[in-house]
């Protein structure tokens, strides 16, 4: 066999965030009243050095969470659309967020017509929660994904059943956020998965070629491929021809993503023994049938933490196109702190689209710590 | 489909005669024809696009407007920079500035990281906990959002230079930077360098000399200590030896901002905080999936050879655990260098900060962008083979 082997060190130098995901949990404090004491002598008083620093951590409790909640709960402004009044105040303005709220989640999309990337975005959490559960892994969830995919669509560019036609140019906030990062996933897994396989090919060729790509994209940062797109996709298209704006960023956030996610996936055909390559060829299947029913798998399942922290580092990632002026979650955030009399609530600002962000990036690393533990077979022991 | 094709390695004298299209060999050939050919293609069809729209636009290529005078300012430079300097110059700044925060950002990020790790699997309860709300609590939001926040609390949420906050005498936060005061020792200073150069290289030496003795003779000898000392106590020398001068450049409030001392301008502290405080987050992760990945046994058995704490600490524990956490430690600082560029957002002169001005200026959008993923692989490269090499010295020798 030709194929390169590489150290374990080698593959692992090149994964991505690998410690996101499968690490236990501490432990959880007891709850009976003397289990209690003796539960904060152990973890809290054990010794002289971890008495001083319980102590110092209580103190920094004590200073920093009365004001906290005094901050944000209770003597925050809730509503009124004033500045003065939350000026006055000192507490949180919330009533920035009440105010703006429109538009920092839908961004320039026409007022009246809001309930449409609402039931768009709805639509799609609703789908996500869906294939979360493994018992709906069936064929026809693809159908209901392609379904979702087309009623978004509709949705969102309108035109058609009496609703107004909304040019991609006005799309914004967190459909737009939500856009770029599942239609990444959905097409930069495929080019991953033929990327890394393209690397582990006994053909130079296809290697060299593959190989190339990988490095060269995870060498330079993101934000140098969208200065690309922004400067330099123009001069490559023929004269006349122009791509949307919104489409010149999605295919550089897929170009990007799937070139880590090849290194990712390649991590996993690594780690198959020899012999599942060798029973499959001896078995007579051909390179893809091989591919498909025994390698990948194995391999995909393997590769399930590095892919998902791919996956969350992209999600955040999109938050890179405010530098070509798309309107996305945190650009509209920004933009909403362009009005003068509300600049001084920044905090209030990035907290809320931080939240947002929080909230979907948490949720997918705690799922794929609960898909580990669910696709456990007793491979790794 | 057919049955598989023979493969090329078995002998082809007595077999039947397969046809040349259902020959693994030949096929492998095409394949490989074909991509190349349509990669070729491909990028024949965008240069020839290229040249085309840089013919109608008159755009002239190559890189002679690096000659040019650049006619724009930097904010900051650490070597010195005026608008009537070329555009070579602004791009080596650029650079510069990237390095610079990249450097001290890897340095911050990896003692936060390694500090908030070690927290985490702290026995002691409240501070595991105070790690792990700082590690799932920023980890999970973008960075560049980060950067933004921290900006708008320097340039927004702190005083103006008149009423600067001051938490230390000579240290002042304001919205137009952090002062900071700079010992002014003149020749002690570079003296006290020197001095600590001898030392480090004096610890490295007989620490070197010292584990060659262990292993022939079994006799053991406090190089740590000495070490240590020789590293403190040499600088320590030069500044008695210059009459322990004590004068410190602290900042002044003349006009509307400070004078003298160090500053650091809002951007750079904004992007030194978001990337450190990020970063430190993935680490964090790293280095406590490396502690845990070393088992229980090892510590135990360590102890039960008599070994003090701090002993198995270095001896076993340690030495393990690094193998697993420098191959994933090597991303992030690669990961730390690349979202510098992040820069550019909130106004930083990094390099892709004034390549991008420079661009605008001279429409040579091509040479710009290549020059920026030039730098940036020439960095990652370095730091990846640094780190590989580093890797490759502390792996298990014959381990394969």
């Amino acid at each position: 066999m030709t194929r390169r082997t590489e150290t374990p060190g080698e593959i692992s130098a090149r994964e991505e965030e690998p410690t996101h995901v499968s690490l236990p949990p501490p432990k959880a404090p007891a709850t009976t009243p003397l289990m209690a004491f003796d539960w904060a002598k152990k973890n809290l008083f054990s010794n002289i050095p971890n008495t001083i620093l319980t102590l110092l951590c209580v103190w920094l409790l004590w200073e920093t969470i009365p004001p906290l909640i005094n901050w944000v709960l209770l003597s925050a402004v809730w509503s009124g659309g004033d500045p003065a009044i939350c000026k006055a105040a000192e507490g949180a303005c919330w009533a920035f967020i009440a105010e703006k709220h429109r538009f920092m989640l839908f961004g320039l999309y026409p007022f009246d017509e809001h309930w449409r990337p609402l039931l768009a975005t709805a639509l799609f959490v609703a789908v996500l929660a869906t294939s979360c559960n493994p018992q709906f892994w069936r064929p026809w969830l693809l159908g209901l994904w392609a379904a979702m995919l087309v009623v978004c669509g509709t949705l969102m560019w309108g035109g058609v059943f009496g609703m107004t036609f909304v040019e991609n140019a006005r799309w914004g906030g967190l459909p737009l956020t939500l856009i770029l990062s599942v239609v990444g996933i959905i097409c930069s897994f495929p080019l991953a998965i033929l990327l890394a396989l393209g690397r582990r090919s006994d053909m130079p060729g296809i290697r060299a070629v593959c190989i190339g790509f990988i490095e060269f994209v995870r060498g330079v940062p993101l934000i140098s491929v969208l200065f690309m797109a922004s400067v330099m996709f123009p001069l490559f298209l023929p004269e006349g021809m122009t791509i949307d704006k919104l489409l010149r960023a999605q295919v550089e956030i897929i170009i990007f993503t799937a070139a880590y996610l090849a290194e990712a996936i390649r991590g996993g055909l690594q780690a198959i023994p020899q012999g599942q390559y060798e029973a499959a060829d001896a078995l007579g299947l051909t390179y893809w049938k091989k591919t498909y029913f025994i390698i990948l798998p194995q391999a995909l399942k393997i590769s399930i933490p590095p892919i998902v922290n791919q996956f969350i580092s992209m999600f955040k990632d999109t938050s890179l196109v405010i530098i070509i002026g798309l309107f996305d979650l945190l650009t509209t955030a920004k933009t909403a702190l362009t009005d003068p009399p509300w600049r001084a609530f920044y905090v209030e600002a990035y907290l809320f689209a931080a939240l947002i962000y929080w909230v979907f990036s948490f949720f997918m690393s705690r799922y794929s710590q609960y898909l580990e533990r669910r696709l456990e077979t007793g491979h790794r022991r | 489909m057919a049955s598989t094709p023979p493969s090329a390695a078995t002998p082809r004298g007595n077999q039947p005669k397969v046809v040349w299209w259902n020959d693994r060999r030949y096929r492998a050939i095409l394949y490989q024809v074909l991509v190349l050919g349509g990669v070729f293609l491909l990028g024949w069809y965008l240069v020839n696009n290229t040249l085309t729209n840089l013919a109608s636009r008159d755009i002239a290529t190559g890189l002679g407007f690096l000659e040019r005078e650049a006619g724009f300012d930097v904010s900051e430079s650490p070597i010195e920079y005026s608008p009537a300097d070329t555009y070579f110059r602004v791009l080596v700044v650029g650079v510069l500035n990237t390095l610079k925060v990249s450097i001290i950002g890897i340095i911050l990020a990896t003692i936060i990281g390694v500090i908030a790790g070690v927290a985490r699997l702290s026995s002691n309860w409240l501070i595991a906990k105070f790690a792990t709300f700082y590690v799932e609590g920023l980890r999970n939001v973008p960075v560049l959002l980060q950067l933004f926040f921290w900006y708008s609390l320097i340039t927004e949420g702190l005083p103006s230079p008149r009423q600067a906050f001051n938490p230390i005498t000579g240290v002042f936060l304001s919205n137009r930077g952090f002062g900071i005061p700079v010992p002014d020792w003149g020749g002690t200073m570079t003296a006290m360098l020197v001095a600590l150069a001898a030392g480090i290289l004096a610890a490295w030496g007989i620490a070197r000399w010292a584990r060659r003795r262990q292993e022939q003779t079994g006799q053991i000898f406090p190089s740590f200590r000495i070490g240590l000392a020789l590293i403190i106590g040499l600088p320590l020398l030069a500044w008695l030896i210059g009459g322990a001068p004590t004068a410190m450049d602290a900042p002044e409030l003349k006009g509307f901002n400070f004078q003298g001392g160090a500053t650091l301008s809002p951007e750079f502290a904004a992007l030194l905080i978001g990337l450190v405080f990020y970063t430190g987050t993935y680490i964090a992760e790293i280095v406590r999936g490396g502690i845990l990945a070393v088992s229980h046994g090892q510590t135990e058995a360590g102890l039960a050879l008599g070994l003090r704490k701090s002993l198995v600490m270095r001896l076993i524990l340690l030495p393990q655990a690094l193998r697993v956490i420098i191959p994933p430690l090597t991303s992030q600082y690669l990961n730390l260098t690349k979202n510098s560029s992040l820069a550019v957002a909130i106004g930083y002169p990094d390099l892709v900060s004034v390549a991008n001005t420079s661009i605008n200026q001279t429409g040579q959008a091509i040479e710009g962008v290549a020059i920026i993923m030039l730098v940036y692989l020439t960095v990652s490269l370095s730091i990846s083979a640094f780190m590989n090499w580093y890797n490759r010295r502390i792996e298990l020798k014959g381990g394969r």
